[in-house]
């Protein structure tokens, strides 16, 4: 698997850390519901298909929202996390 | 004030096995220059420029080599005065560097870097952030056949290591 770091150009899945959904990236504002807490900590989507999730690309030190087909493996797009929440 | 005395991170080097040579390499002073976001640091680095992903901006002995996600390592002499432009750290100690030469480098290098280092997609003149083995490490490419390696001096010894395992299979195959 090969993931096309924006910063570096396509590299080998060994370079990166897998972090988790990119759920992650909405976290609920000060003082919203404990169903929207909990929606952020503990529910994920289970998809056979395509998903996007977080990457961190350790040699450059850049975090990615990687979008990628669970089904065919196909990396789909990678974005800087930074360009995503900005 | 201690006086203290300077030791070398790595011995027993340079290791000669089949064609392919580790030694150890004095960058000279190093120093990670980091830009605060926005800032232009085009007059303060002249004649050097701040270098793209993957780029040795070099003058006479003196590299600016891109080393991270905005970050830059500066080889050479010390850092001119970035005061409110970037972050700027001496890293001259925290390093270990050793150069890889012969025809056989880029063979032991590819046993432990998923780097594609063929000259087409890492061309000489170039630098890559990536890992040998487990180890974090900056890559310069100097020519087809010589790298410049860097990694935390720390693990200078597992660096080695390493290579040495690398030259040794690397050797032993062309043996056959």
């Amino acid at each position: 698997m090969r993931i096309p770091c924006p910063c570096c150009g396509p590299r080998d899945r060994r370079e990166f850390t897998y972090y988790g959904a990119s759920d992650y990236l909405d976290r609920p504002a000060e003082g919203a519901d404990l169903e929207a807490w909990d929606n952020y900590l503990h529910l994920r989507d289970n998809p056979a298909g395509v998903t996007r999730d977080l990457w961190y690309h350790d040699p450059c030190q850049a975090w990615l929202e990687v979008t990628r087909n669970t089904v065919t493996h196909e990396i789909l797009s990678a974005h800087p996390v930074s360009e995503v929440s900005a | 004030m201690a006086d203290l005395i300077s030791q070398p991170a790595l011995t027993g080097l340079p290791v000669t096995l089949g064609r392919a040579t580790v030694a150890a390499l004095d960058p000279g002073r190093v120093t990670s220059i980091a830009p605060y976001p926005g800032r232009d640091l085009s007059t303060a680095l002249a004649p050097l420029r701040f270098p793209a992903p993957g780029e040795v901006v070099s003058n006479g002995s003196i590299r600016l080599v891109w080393a991270g996600r905005e970050m830059a390592f500066l080889l050479g002499a010390p850092a001119p005065d970035l005061t409110g432009l970037a972050a700027v750290t001496d890293q001259s100690d925290g390093w270990v560097w050793v150069s890889l030469e012969g025809d056989d480098a880029a063979a032991v290098l590819a046993r432990l870097s998923p780097l594609d280092l063929r000259p087409a997609s890492f061309a000489p003149g170039t630098a890559a952030r990536s890992t040998l083995n487990h180890l974090p490490a900056l890559i310069i490419r100097t020519s087809e056949t010589r790298f410049e390696l860097a990694s935390f001096r720390s693990m200078a010894g597992t660096l080695k290591e390493e290579l040495h395992h690398a030259m040794q299979a690397v050797a032993a195959r062309a043996a056959l």
